[in-house]
């Protein structure tokens, strides 16, 4: 079955428009690197602005304080793994910060948090960063932009593939 | 700059996590391919971009923010003890390529799944992938309806060079997803320079 997509109620709204596609294959048009990429930054609003209530963002942001970036500028990307530090004392915190702990007993990606936790990614790097800071979790973060994966590392994702 | 081997390894080592993306147009088969594959049920995250704007007339600093949630399923697969391998699925619409760059980031490589019935929507994947240097493989999703093409017919619609693998697919099919996943990853360790050998 190919359903999920289809039933999600954020972003995946449609298919591109264009042709329909059936017959001879349309060929691709030159790339439109002129056109910027959609980022809302890049040239004013996107056509997908306003996609998501701005009211849906108040009681996130209150999570964070309002900060919409970790606190000291961590690199803190979607697979960054993260685990709880053991050898810190158990210490009061607020609900959203235990509830990461708990996920962090074992390693763990950003990613998952959120998706666990149902709080955007955007949120849980602001949170983490806090709990870096404080010396809760420890991280591990994915390879640098600039560099790919050494071959050794791919080796050993070609081999468990295999192995599936 | 550390370099990748004299990263600081903690007392007890977290794994490295690496990340495969799997693009591809709305409806195309991409949530399935990830599920096929994935050893947890698919998991889906939102990303939250907030963009701050200062209007010009003095309302004593007030902000006008616009926003824009996209959500992102994605897979994990366990390779061993110090690395998970993750599996994105890359939103399909132009609009959220924002989002791409991201996922882009630090990427190993990246599955195109071509949907033969609507072979455009996956140009923009294709673009993509060849302008950031992500090397990337085709996989032509079989569904039932569609018709057979041959491979050099989507090579040349996608107007890709021929380095470029294309393999015939079905994302339902776990041994099929897994085939795709060795062909890019092999497709990867072939493009690299040979004085990474070892």
């Amino acid at each position: 079955m190919n359903t999920s997509e289809e039933q999600r109620g954020t972003g995946w709204t449609g298919p591109a428009p264009g042709k329909s596609g059936t017959g001879p294959f349309p060929r691709r048009p030159a790339p439109p690197w002129n056109r910027g990429r959609g980022h809302p930054t890049s040239e004013g609003p996107s056509g997908g602005v306003g996609d998501a209530p701005a009211g849906s963002l108040v009681r996130p942001y209150t999570m964070t304080r309002g900060r919409t970036r970790p606190p000291t500028g961590q690199k803190l990307d979607m697979i960054t793994i993260v685990v709880a530090a053991r050898d810190r004392e158990e210490r009061a915190l607020e609900p959203e910060y235990q509830a990461i702990m708990r996920l962090c007993r074992r390693p763990i990606s950003l990613a998952e948090i959120s998706a666990r936790l149902d709080i955007p990614l955007t949120v849980v790097r602001v949170l983490l960063g806090d709990l870096v800071a404080a010396g809760d979790v420890r991280t591990r973060a994915s390879a640098p932009v600039t560099r790919l994966p050494e071959k050794k590392v791919l080796q050993a994702v070609l081999d468990g593939i295999r192995r599936l | 700059m550390a370099s990748a081997d004299s990263e600081n390894r903690p007392p007890e080592a977290i794994p490295q996590a690496v990340k495969i993306i799997v693009a591809g147009g709305f409806g195309a088969g991409k949530t399935t391919l990830v599920a096929s594959v994935s050893e947890i049920t698919p998991l889906s995250t939102e990303e939250v971009m907030t963009e701050a704007s200062y209007g010009v007339d003095d309302l004593g600093g007030v902000e006008e923010k616009t926003t824009t949630t996209v959500a992102l399923d994605f897979g994990r697969i366990t390779i061993n003890s110090d690395i998970v391998l993750y599996l994105f699925g890359a939103p399909g619409q132009n609009r959220f390529w924002f989002m791409w760059d991201e996922l882009a980031e630090g990427a190993l490589g990246a599955v195109v799944l071509a949907d033969t019935r609507r072979l455009h929507t996956c140009f923009h994947a294709v673009d993509f992938f060849e302008r950031r240097g992500v090397p990337f493989v085709v996989a032509v999703n079989r569904f039932d309806a569609s018709v057979d093409y041959r491979q050099e017919e989507v090579r040349e619609a996608l107007d890709i060079s021929d380095d470029v693998p294309i393999v015939m697919a079905d994302a339902r099919e776990r041994d099929s997803c897994k085939e795709v996943l060795v062909e890019l990853v092999t497709h990867v360790i072939q493009g690299r320079s040979p004085v990474m050998s070892g």
